[in-house]
C-alpha cells in the first residue's frame, strides 16, 4: 500500500519514469517477439545483470555531477586509476591466496579504490569551486592526468592476476545471483536515499536549479559542489572495482566508450543537464533498457560496431522526442 | 494626502496638455483590433477585446499580471494568432499575421528583457537588424558605426558605441533596445513593462524620450501596471482584466483610484503604517556604526528598532544595494560594527548573517530569489534545510507540516506544497521568499525592492503582510524601494542615499510621495 502511492506519485512527478519503463517493456516485447527461444533464456538475463552496473555506476556519478549543471568527464579515468592501483598493490603483497586468505588484503584494495575515487573527487571539485574552472574543462583535464598516471603505473600492458575475493565482487554469485548486481542494488538504494531524504541532496537540487538563489538563501554552495564530486568520484572508483573484478584485469583504456555513454544515459533517464533534476530510479531504468537493446542485437547477430550506431541512434532519438516534448509543453 | 490615490501634481501633465499629435494623422488609426478573442487549449485568454491604436498616439494598456496583456501583445506583434477577431492595419484587414508580417507592417515590440544580445557591442546590437536585412555577405563596419551613432543622436543620448551590452545599466539597455526599434522605421513601438528596473530619474528620461518619439508620428503602446506613470505618459488608457476589456478612455478621465479599481475590481483602501519613534533607550535590533566599504559606501550609521519599517531609497549607484549585500554577509564591509540585539556580529559570510538573524530578500526574485524548477516546499525550507535535519537526514514529516504551515500563514494560493514555483504568480511567489524567512530567527528583514514586478492587488497583500511580520514577530525592517507610493505608505522613517552617504532622512508627516521624488531628483 504504502509503496503502491510512493510509486505513484513517483511516477506522477516525473512521467519521464513512465516513459522509460514503457519503453523499456516496448523493448523487451520487440527483442522476445524477433527471438523469443534465445531472448527469453534465462542466460541472457543473467548476464545483463553482470554487464550492466558498471555502466550503471559511472551513469549515476555522471548525473551526480550533471544536479549541480556539471559534469563529470573524469569518471573512466578515476575507474581505471582505482583498479589500476589496487593490483599494483597486490602485485607488491603476496599472491595466489586462496579465497579465505584474500580477504582482507581485498578489504585493503577496496578501501584504497575507494580512496582514490574519494582524492580524485576532491581534486575535480577543488577545481571547479576553487579555481572556478569549468566542469568540463576540470575533468576533461583530470581525467587525462588519471589514464596517463594509470599509463605510467602499467606501462601499457594490462594488470593481470587479482586476487579470488576480488574477481567474486565482479563475477561472483550469492544467493544466485550477481555479486555486481547486488552491490549495484545497494549503492544505487543508498545514492537514492541521498539524494531525496538528506540536506546534500536537497541542497544539490536547489544548487543546480539556481546557482544564486542559492548564495543568496545562505546554502553552502562551494561545499556541496565539492562533496557532489567526491561522491560521483567514490561512484566512479565503485565501477573500477567492478569492471577489474569482472575482467580479472585493469588497463588504462578499459571501458573508454563506457565516458560517453554514461553522459548520454543520463540524459536520457531524464537528469537535466543545466542542473537541478534527476533521479537514480531513471538512471537505472535507462541503463537496463540500453542493455536489453544491445543483448538483444547481439543475439540477433548483428555486428558490434553496428550494435554502437543503434545505441547511439536511440539515445539520440529519445532525447530528441524529450526535447520536442519540453518544447510542445 | 487621501490614503485612496488622490492624483498629486505629475511632473509632466502640463505637457500632456501640449502633446500635440503631429500633422492631420490625428484620430486615424493606425491598428485596430476588432473583438479578438484567444483559447489556449481550452483555456479563454482574451474574450472579445477590442483596441485602437491611432497614428502618434501614446496609449497605455493597463492590467494586472495575467490579466491577457502579454498575449494581447503577442497577438499584436504575430507571435500568436487570434482564435476570434480580425486585425486591421492602416485600414487594410491583416489575415494571419507572422512576426515578420508584424516587423514588414512597422511594429516593433520592445520586451521587458529587451532581447539584446549582451556579448556584443552597442554599435553591433543597433546595426544587427539592418545589416542582416541588406542582405549582403560582408559587413561594412564604418556603415554600421555610423548607423549606430546617428540613431543614439536622434534619441539625444550619449552611449559609448564599442561597450559590451552586457556591461551597460538597465536603463542603458533600454535605450539600445529603443534605438534599434527607431531604426527600423518603426510606426508603433510597443514596450512592455518598460519602467520596471528603472529609477525615478531614468522614468523622467525615458519620458522624455517616449514623447520625442510620439512627436516624429510614431504611435506608442506602453503596457503597465504602474499607476502613475500611466497616468503620467499616456493619452489614451485601455484596461483589460481577466481577458477582457472594462474601461477605456482619454487618459483625463482616470485616476489612480478609478484605474485600479478598473485594474483589479475592487476598491483597495491602504492606511499608512506609521510607528511612534521607538523610546531611544530601547535596545535596537540592529545597530550600525560607521560602517565602510571604499567605492560602495561610507561612514553608514542607523539603528533599526523592533517593529518598524524604515525605508531606504537613493539612485542607482548610491550605494543601497551594497549596503544590504554587507548587512546579508555577502559583501564584508572594511570598517564598522554591526550590532544585533546589542551584540556585536561579524559579517564575513551569508551563514554568519542568517545564524545572527539577518534575512534578506533580494532585488531579483526570478534570478535571485526562487528556485524555479524546485517545489514550493523545498523553496521554503532552502534556507532552514540543516534545522529541519538529523544527522544529514531530513525529517519529511516535519518538512511536510512546516510548507504547509508557511504556505497558510503567507497565505501562498496552490493547491499542493509539491507545485513548482515558476508555476506561481509574482505575488505569490514573493510570498515564498519571504515565507522562508519565518523559519529562521530572523530579527532584522532587509527587503530589496519588495513589490518590484507585483501587480496592484498582490501588492497591497503583501504589504500587509509585511505589516504582520512586524506586528508579530517584532522585526525590524529595512525597506529598500524606488516605488516612493510604497515608501510613503509603509514607512515610519525614510533615509535617503546618495554616493555612498546618508544624506536625509524623513518622518513622520514628511513622509509624502512628492517630498522623497523631489529629494531624490535633486540628487545627480
Amino acid at each position: 500500500m504504502k509503496f503502491s502511492l510512493d510509486f505513484r506519485n513517483m511516477v506522477n512527478r516525473d512521467n519521464n519514469i513512465l516513459q522509460l519503463i514503457m519503453m523499456t517493456v516496448l523493448i523487451f516485447i520487440i527483442m522476445t517477439a524477433l527471438s523469443p527461444d534465445k531472448f527469453l533464456r534465462y542466460y541472457n538475463f543473467e548476464s545483463i545483470t553482470y554487464l550492466f552496473p558498471e555502466l550503471g555506476l559511472l551513469s549515476i556519478a555522471m548525473m551526480i555531477a550533471m544536479l549541480t549543471g556539471g559534469i563529470d568527464l573524469s569518471v573512466v579515468g578515476i575507474a581505471n586509476l582505482s583498479g589500476i592501483l589496487s593490483g599494483v598493490l597486490f602485485h607488491y603483497l603476496t599472491r595466489d591466496l586462496g579465497m579465505e586468505q584474500s580477504v582482507p588484503m581485498v578489504m585493503l584494495g577496496v578501501c584504497l579504490s575507494l580512496g582514490v575515487g574519494l582524492v580524485a573527487g576532491a581534486i575535480n571539485g577543488f577545481l571547479i569551486t576553487k579555481l572556478n574552472i569549468i566542469p568540463i574543462l576540470a575533468t576533461l583535464g583530470t581525467g587525462q592526468v588519471f589514464i596517463g598516471l594509470c599509463l605510467v603505473l602499467t606501462g601499457g600492458p594490462a594488470i593481470v592476476g587479482f586476487p579470488d575475493a576480488w574477481a567474486f565482487l565482479g563475477n561472483g554469485k550469492l544467493f544466485g545471483i550477481a555479486v555486481p548486481f547486488l552491490l549495484f542494488l545497494l549503492v544505487a538504494g543508498m545514492v537514492a536515499f541521498l539524494l531525496t531524504r538528506t540536506t546534500l541532496g536537497v541542497n544539490l537540487m536547489l544548487i543546480g536549479s539556481n546557482p544564486r538563489a542559492a548564495v543568496f538563501a545562505g546554502l553552502k554552495k562551494s561545499r556541496m559542489i565539492l562533496y557532489s564530486y567526491m561522491l560521483s568520484g567514490v561512484l566512479a572508483s565503485m565501477a573500477g572495482i567492478i569492471l577489474s573484478g569482472r575482467t580479472n584485469a585493469a588497463k588504462s583504456d578499459y571501458g573508454t566508450s563506457y565516458l560517453l555513454q554514461a553522459v548520454l544515459i543520463s540524459v536520457l533517464g531524464g537528469t537535466n543537464p543545466a542542473g537541478g533534476k534527476g533521479t537514480v530510479a531513471g538512471v537505472s531504468i535507462a541503463v537496463v533498457a540500453l542493455m536489453l537493446l544491445s543483448s538483444g542485437f547481439q543475439i540477433l547477430r548483428f555486428s558490434n560496431h553496428l550494435i554502437d550506431f543503434i545505441w547511439g541512434a536511440f539515445l539520440l532519438l529519445v532525447i530528441a522526442i524529450n526535447a520536442w516534448k519540453n518544447r510542445a509543453r | 494626502m487621501s490614503p485612496s490615490g488622490q492624483r498629486l501634481a505629475l511632473p509632466f501633465s502640463h505637457q500632456l496638455l501640449n502633446s500635440q499629435t503631429p500633422g492631420s494623422s490625428m484620430s486615424e488609426a493606425f491598428i485596430e483590433l476588432r473583438s479578438i478573442g484567444k483559447q489556449f487549449l481550452g483555456l479563454r485568454a482574451l474574450d472579445d477585446v477590442s483596441l485602437t491604436i491611432n497614428k502618434g498616439e501614446i496609449h497605455c494598456l493597463a492590467g494586472e499580471n495575467g490579466s491577457g496583456k502579454s498575449t494581447l501583445i503577442k497577438i499584436i506583434s504575430g507571435v500568436y494568432q487570434p482564435t476570434e477577431g480580425e486585425i486591421i492595419i492602416e485600414g487594410e484587414k491583416v489575415e494571419n499575421l507572422s512576426p515578420i508580417e508584424s516587423v514588414n507592417r512597422a511594429i516593433q515590440v520592445i520586451y521587458q528583457d529587451f532581447s539584446l544580445f549582451g556579448n556584443l557591442t552597442v554599435a553591433e546590437n543597433l546595426a544587427l537588424n539592418t545589416e542582416l536585412r541588406a542582405k549582403t555577405k560582408l559587413v561594412n563596419w564604418r556603415r554600421v558605426r555610423k548607423l549606430a551613432h546617428e540613431a543614439l543622436e536622434r534619441l539625444g543620448v550619449d552611449i559609448d558605441l564599442d561597450a559590451e551590452v552586457e556591461s551597460l545599466p538597465t536603463s542603458s539597455k533600454q535605450l539600445v533596445a529603443i534605438a534599434r526599434a527607431l531604426m527600423s522605421d518603426a510606426k508603433l513601438i510597443i514596450m512592455d513593462e518598460p519602467t520596471t528596473a528603472l529609477t525615478g530619474k531614468e522614468v523622467e528620461t525615458l519620458f522624455r524620450i517616449v514623447r520625442d518619439i510620439q512627436s516624429r508620428g510614431i504611435a506608442i503602446l506602453f503596457v503597465s501596471h504602474k499607476m502613475r506613470e500611466m497616468l503620467d505618459i499616456s493619452e489614451r488608457l485601455t484596461v483589460i482584466r481577466n481577458g477582457a476589456k472594462v474601461a477605456e478612455g482619454p487618459t483625463s478621465e482616470f485616476d489612480e483610484a478609478s484605474v485600479i479599481r478598473h485594474m483589479t475590481g475592487l476598491d483597495i483602501q491602504i492606511e499608512p503604517f506609521r510607528r511612534a519613534r521607538p523610546d531611544a533607550s530601547e535596545m535596537p535590533r540592529l545597530k550600525v556604526q560607521g560602517l565602510c566599504l571604499a567605492g560602495d559606501y561610507q561612514d553608514i550609521d542607523m539603528t533599526l528598532h523592533s517593529g518598524e519599517i524604515v525605508g531606504l531609497s537613493g539612485l542607482l549607484g548610491s550605494g543601497r544595494t551594497e549596503l544590504a549585500l554587507s548587512l546579508f554577509g555577502m559583501l564584508p564591509p572594511e570598517s564598522g560594527t554591526v550590532e544585533v540585539d546589542g551584540k556585536p556580529i561579524a559579517l564575513q559570510s551569508v551563514q554568519d548573517a542568517i545564524a545572527e538573524g539577518i534575512a534578506y530578500v533580494p532585488e531579483d526574485r526570478l534570478s535571485e530569489g526562487l528556485f524555479m524548477t524546485q517545489s514550493i516546499k523545498r523553496n521554503i525550507i532552502a534556507t532552514s534545510l540543516e534545522t529541519l535535519a538529523k544527522g544529514g537526514i531530513i525529517d519529511i514529516q516535519r518538512v511536510d507540516r512546516v510548507a504547509d504551515e508557511t504556505i497558510a500563514s503567507m497565505q501562498i494560493a496552490t493547491p499542493s506544497a509539491e507545485k513548482q514555483v515558476g508555476e506561481l504568480s509574482g505575488g505569490n511567489a514573493q510570498r515564498v521568499v519571504l515565507g522562508r524567512w519565518l523559519l529562521t530567527d530572523a530579527k532584522v528583514l532587509i527587503l530589496n525592492g519588495p513589490t518590484v514586478g507585483v501587480d496592484v492587488g498582490s501588492k497591497a497583500e503583501i504589504h500587509k503582510k509585511i505589516r504582520e511580520l512586524v506586528d508579530n514577530h517584532g522585526l525590524a525592517v529595512l525597506m529598500i524601494s524606488d516605488d516612493v507610493l510604497e515608501l510613503a505608505q509603509n514607512c515610519s522613517r525614510v533615509i535617503l542615499m546618495h554616493r555612498g552617504r546618508f544624506v536625509d532622512e524623513l518622518e513622520g508627516d514628511a513622509i509624502i510621495e512628492d517630498v522623497i521624488s523631489d529629494q531624490l531628483k535633486s540628487f545627480t
